[in-house]
């Protein structure tokens, strides 16, 4: 209750806060809010500029893009979300499996993320989604294989230092199992880095997955992804610069929210590594 | 800095490279698609798919292809380009080049904005300034480069028509090719007008790259410049009546600056990555561009090459901070 207290006193992460509360309401709402289908092409109305009508004007098909940012941020939160759930998950298993057991394991589980590391982030997501196919779902495969290192590795310093604590020790000494260590002493009390890299990790995938959008290698049209909205902006940047702005302020939007919130989340959570 | 610690790390470096060049290896076989068939088109018959598949060796087993691969790599062979039918070696040479002074440009912009930002920040804490800055900070991780670049092209190339959109230099301008860096080739050739040209060709795609780093290095910098502030000595060196200036310039940033130059070479790798974008949007002739585009086109033994110069670049540049580290301060001392 005091760490949430804490946290709603930080006016950043309170912002971040309300940021990402604002377009999860988006999201919810989306039929309710978008004044147009999303998905319905309006050729007549091709490309307009901002006005009553389309508050963020229509796009090179007369789609009305205010709705199409609307209904996109439903597709953003749930790349987001699924990506940082398919990091998870494993790298915390492979984290916990490293640190725990140590030795042949930990050289060999370490080494092979040391791999996964070697690549540019959206190198490795590019690469992976060339391989399973360019459509959302390996989109958010690709993007969560990319960052199970870094769970990993943060899993296993957490488990490295845990393990050494007498608390820990002790158990072990009394018989309990290595599950029972694992799963009731070690994971909780390693969360907190996990929750504030998975806050932050959510905009992050956020990034990832629109540059692969972006690329023509993520959500394919007519879906309204933020990433391939601005790619399809990019041909009309000349004439109809609206096209690519929204979208893009939209991706700006959310991945600020959880960068603020994560931020302020590190802050009350591990305050040994607030900033100044 | 003992010698064991530096082979140690040279053997890692060494195994990371041996799995990237294998996991690459399989992870392209496992792409969809027949690269002959790709080569050759839809209507080519099955002898000259046989016989393109046999020139290229996938007609043999993967494990001799990988050690063919392996063996012409180690002697500075990384094929031939299927679609260019040019060394891959000398292809990714040239676009290395470019993406070379595309990111040290950036480096550039990052490391001067983002010091002086961080600094100012320090000294006026808690002023609007140092809000206003660090929000800005904030904002800089959190934009899609690729955003900023074509609002950047919006803006100087198509609103107010200062800034060219795209390449390296303008047409009819030519500069011998002595460095690769048109930049430093144009200035070495005392062509004036064409080192004009290209630093504007530059200067958006530069600040489109240097706008994560810059936000980084401020950032950083400023939490370095706050924790050192209140040291002893540089108490010490106000109290003997030194200026604010010469404290900042020779106790303060000078002290500050480690953990900065730990996340400049740290960010080498950052714009390695976001050079992918960056070239894409700028149609800037370098090697993430060529990569994205060789992967399009399913050519293996440049995908192959670039993914491994990449990899290579990413794990020297953090062999080098690491060596940097210990070199910058020698209380570090490197443990087991």
């Amino acid at each position: 209750m005091e760490t949430i207290q804490d946290l709603f006193r930080n006016k950043s992460a309170a912002f971040g806060l309300m940021l990402v509360a604002l377009i999860v309401f988006t999201a919810l709402f989306g039929p309710m809010l978008a004044p147009y289908d999303p998905l319905i092409p309006a050729p007549l109305d091709r490309l307009q500029g901002m006005s009553r009508v389309h508050f963020f004007g229509t796009d090179s098909l007369g789609r009305d893009i205010f709705s199409r940012v609307i209904f996109g941020s439903r597709i953003s939160l749930m790349i987001g979300g699924i990506s940082v759930a398919i990091s998870l998950v494993p790298g915390t298993l492979l984290g916990l499996t490293a640190g725990y057991f140590g030795g042949w394991l930990d050289s060999l589980i370490m080494r092979f993320m040391d791999i996964l590391l070697a690549f540019p982030a959206i190198l490795l997501a590019i690469f992976i989604t060339a391989i399973l196919g360019p459509n959302l779902t390996n989109t958010m495969i690709a993007v969560g294989i990319v960052y199970i290192p870094h769970y990993a590795r943060i899993v296993r310093s957490s488990v490295l230092s845990l393990k050494q604590q007498l608390f820990v020790q002790a158990i072990g000494h009394l018989g309990g199992s290595t599950f029972r260590i694992l799963g009731k002493h070690i994971l909780p009390n390693s969360l907190p880095p996990i929750i504030v890299y998975a806050t932050l990790g959510m905009g992050t995938a956020v990034l990832q997955a629109a540059a692969l959008g972006f690329l023509g290698l993520g959500a394919q049209p007519p879906q309204p992804e933020w990433g391939a909205m601005l790619s399809e902006g990019r041909k009309y940047i000349q004439l109809a610069p609206h096209v690519a702005a929204f979208p893009g302020l939209a991706i700006l939007l959310l991945v600020l929210g959880f960068n603020l919130f994560g931020d302020g989340l590190r802050d009350t959570l591990d305050p040994s590594l607030r900033s100044q | 800095m003992p010698i064991d610690y530096l082979i140690r790390r040279l053997v890692h470096l060494l195994i990371i490279l041996f799995g990237v060049s294998v996991l690459v290896f399989l992870m392209l076989r496992m792409i969809p698609g027949d690269p002959a068939q790709l080569l050759l088109g839809e209507f080519a018959n099955p002898e000259e798919l046989a016989g393109l598949r046999s020139q290229l060796g996938l007609d043999k087993s993967l494990f001799t292809q990988y050690w063919i691969y392996l063996k012409n790599v180690l002697q500075g062979d990384l094929g031939i380009s299927i679609r260019t039918e040019i060394p891959v070696a000398q292809e990714i040479f040239v676009r290395l080049l470019a993406t070379l002074e595309l990111s040290l440009a950036a480096m550039v912009i990052a490391t001067f904005l983002g010091v002086a930002a961080g600094v100012i920040s320090a000294v006026k804490q808690y002023s609007i300034f140092d809000y206003a800055s660090m929000f800005l900070a904030l904002v800089g991780v959190s934009m899609p480069i690729f955003w900023l670049g074509l609002m950047l092209i919006y803006l100087f190339s198509v609103k107010f028509s200062v800034l060219p959109m795209m390449g390296r230099l303008s047409m009819g301008l030519d500069v011998p090719s002595w460095s690769g860096l048109v930049v430093v080739d144009s200035l070495l050739a005392g062509n004036v007008p064409a080192f004009l040209d290209s630093l504007k060709h530059l200067l958006l795609p530069a600040l489109t790259l240097a706008t994560i780093p810059t936000a980084i290095v401020a950032r950083i910098t400023r939490s370095s410049m706050l924790e050192i502030q209140n040291q002893d000595y540089v108490r010490t060196a106000r109290a003997k009546g030194l200026s604010n200036l010469v404290v900042i310039l020779r106790h303060t940033l000078r002290n500050a600056f480690l953990p900065v130059v730990t996340v400049l070479g740290l960010n080498l790798g950052l714009l390695l990555g976001g050079a992918v974008l960056t070239e894409t949007i700028f149609s800037w002739p370098g090697l993430g561009r060529y990569v994205v585009n060789s992967l399009m086109a399913r050519d293996y033994a440049a995908v192959q090459g670039c993914i491994l110069i990449f990899a290579t670049l990413m794990v020297m540049i953090n062999l080098l901070v690491d060596f940097l580290y210990v070199v910058l301060d020698p209380r570090i001392r490197v443990h087991d």
